[in-house]
């Protein structure tokens, strides 16, 4: 096997990107290849997870500059797995994308700009230079903007300005923590700056990165009191984009946080304590928000807040078990929420509304699709044995080892806040009598579509419900993943001995 | 802005012009310069022309649309950095040279085709942006 297997999911991406590129104007030949590469992609980053289950964490020293002046890539368990689970939504949401997106939207390079966002994703999974992820991180919003204003409506441009001065904002604050942190150790990359920040002699200087940092990813991450762009703009592009958006975009803000608090900033009882009350806030405040919701994709993005919440106490406790349970959580959550998103998407595109007072009746008329929408929400619930279920075990487990009542409180309270919202949605939605709607004369009704297309709409959902159920029903082997994980992110000697093999 | 001085210094501006941007572009590797400076510059050379001659000129003068330059540069930078990848096995944008010199432009390798897709790509978007720009205008 070929030593720069690693890059391969990445420059494939930039690739296909460049490559659609040169079909601007021919939409349906844009469609076959996004979703004939993406297959591709999810082959590459499967053969990539292989590779480093196999043989351990896989490095590349881009341009053959030795790290740490370099910018390496890193792939180990975890980042092969996001890897993986991107590439896997990416094939969802593109096979998804090319029934939903009305081609008026898709005209203006959409395919195009889709992989460059997954480009940005795959790059900030597998980057081990702290720059370097700000570049990506950098990638990922320029993408996301052209994404979440691509049609020009009124509501789009709203959520679209709130969602970029947030983001900006949170660029800047981490684009500082890089240079204080640059002036304090005189290194950019994360392996060195691991061995170098704990010798520092500056403490508080050091804590104010970790702030800095903090707040720049809890932006991204949409965390308790930096979330109010969330809700604010995931609910107005089309349910393609905010599908891709809810499960990875603000991932990506916690792989960044849990890279930095398992690597460089580590045993700050300061830190973890203020990790704590965020992951307390943040579960209370997202499933309040979601209780209040009328329209389905705004209740579903508080839910993404919420759900952050447990991830964030995961990292908060950083025992063994608390990470196992976070890293289940990450896994079970990107393919939940893609999946929520598409399921929005399809209510949509049936009723031609998402407001819960006017839909209804969906039970009555689409039974088997109703069956299928409800195998996601109980993962989302977390009802036994579906996917949501295991991580909570690990995470309950580790609060009671560190008698942290609060948190098991927040936790249990966040799952069954959960559980009365789904709830609420599954009555309204599918079985209350819904009113007759005016029918919209320009509007693309699902009924109306060819079957292909209804193919192209329902096989993403399936496929994610089928990779949610085989989390689930296949729990062992995901518990076995995250436990890795969870010891190579509690000692990161193996970490910093892949990226620099000369520091032994 | 059609004044018959600036049409007739923009004929001989714009292959001067022209040929500064490559000069720029080549200098690079060692000096101030490289492909982002040489690309802006050749397209200051354009959008000059079309001040003085307007748009339409230029536009034929050009003969297709400048959006379509961001791909075909995007993919030479591409296939720079790819190629060590690909053919030797090396990491990601592994400088290749050649082992002699050639006159006049130097050591042959892999960045200068790199610097060429910047300066491809540059002028893409620039020109794209600004013909935009002033169409709706």
């Amino acid at each position: 096997m070929t030593q720069q297997l690693l890059l391969y999911p990445l420059l494939f991406q930039l690739f296909l990107s460049i490559l659609l590129m040169f079909f601007w104007t021919k939409i349906e030949t844009q469609k076959v290849i996004s979703i004939v590469g993406s297959c591709i992609a999810v082959f590459l980053s499967a053969l990539l997870f292989y590779e480093v289950w196999n043989f351990g964490t896989q490095t590349v020293q881009a341009a053959n500059w030795e790290a740490p002046y370099g910018i390496t890539f890193v792939a180990d368990t975890l980042s092969a797995t996001l890897v993986l689970l991107t590439s896997i939504a990416g094939l969802a949401v593109s096979l998804y994308s090319s029934a939903s997106v009305i081609p008026a939207r898709l005209r203006f390079g959409y395919f195009s700009i889709y992989h460059f966002l997954l480009l940005g994703l795959t790059g900030a999974f597998l980057t081990g230079d702290i720059f370097n992820l700000y570049v990506w991180f950098e990638i990922i919003i320029i993408s996301s903007f052209v994404l979440i204003t691509l049609g020009g409506e009124k509501a789009q441009i709203e959520g679209a300005v709130k969602y970029f001065t947030l983001n900006i904002l949170a660029s800047i604050i981490f684009l500082t923590a890089i240079a204080v942190l640059y002036g304090l150790a005189g290194s950019l990359n994360m392996a060195d700056l691991a061995v170098l920040v704990p010798q520092l002699e500056n403490r508080r200087l050091v804590e104010v990165a970790a702030i800095l940092f903090l707040v720049g990813f809890g932006i991204k991450s949409a965390v308790f009191p930096l979330y109010f762009w969330l809700p604010a703009s995931y609910h107005t592009p089309p349910s393609a984009v905010a599908a891709i958006f809810g499960g990875l975009l603000t991932k990506v803000g916690v792989y960044a946080l849990i890279r930095i608090f398992s690597l460089i900033f580590l045993k700050d009882v300061f830190l973890d304590e203020i990790l704590m009350v965020i992951a307390v806030l943040t579960l209370f405040s997202g499933a309040i928000g979601s209780l209040v919701q009328r329209n389905v994709r705004k209740a579903f993005s508080y839910l993404i807040i919420c759900h952050i919440g447990f991830m964030i106490g995961g990292l908060a406790m950083f025992t063994k078990v608390a990470l196992t349970g976070m890293v289940f959580y990450l896994i079970h959550d990107i393919m939940v929420k893609t999946n929520l998103f598409m399921i929005s998407g399809l209510i949509y595109r049936i009723k031609g509304t998402n407001n819960m007072k006017y839909l209804g009746d969906l039970y009555d008329k689409f039974p088997k699709l109703s069956f299928l929408m409800f195998i996601p929400f109980l993962s989302l619930i977390g009802v036994p044995p579906f996917s949501g279920f295991w991580p909570k075990i690990s995470l309950i487990l580790a609060t009671l080892e560190q008698k942290n009542y609060i948190l098991l409180g927040a936790i249990i309270f966040g799952s069954l806040l959960t559980l009365i919202i789904i709830a609420r949605l599954w009555s309204e939605v599918f079985w209350k009598k819904g009113e007759e709607l005016p029918v919209r004369k320009h509007f693309l009704y699902y009924q109306k579509m060819t079957n292909l297309k209804k193919v192209q709409f329902i096989a993403p959902i399936i496929m994610l419900t089928g990779v949610s159920l085989y989390i689930g029903f296949g729990a062992e082997h995901i518990q076995q993943l995250s436990s890795r994980i969870a010891s190579e992110l509690f000692d990161n000697t193996s970490y910093i001995e892949a990226v620099m093999p000369q520091n032994k | 802005m059609k004044t018959l001085i600036l049409r007739t210094a923009s004929n001989y501006l714009l292959p001067i012009l022209l040929l500064f941007s490559i000069f720029i572009l080549l200098r690079g590797h060692y000096l101030p310069g490289g492909g982002f400076v040489g690309g802006l510059i050749a397209s200051i050379a354009f959008v000059l022309h079309a001040f003085a001659n307007g748009l339409k000129d230029t536009k034929k003068l050009l003969k297709f649309h400048p959006g379509f330059l961001m791909p075909v540069g995007l993919a030479i930078s591409f296939l720079s950095g790819a190629l060590p990848v690909l053919v030797f096995d090396e990491p990601f944008m592994t400088g290749l040279w050649m082992h002699d010199a050639i006159p006049v432009l130097g050591k042959l390798g892999t960045a200068l085709f790199f610097d060429i897709g910047v300066y491809i790509v540059v002028q893409g978007v620039t020109l794209t942006i600004i013909f935009t720009i002033s169409e709706s205008a």
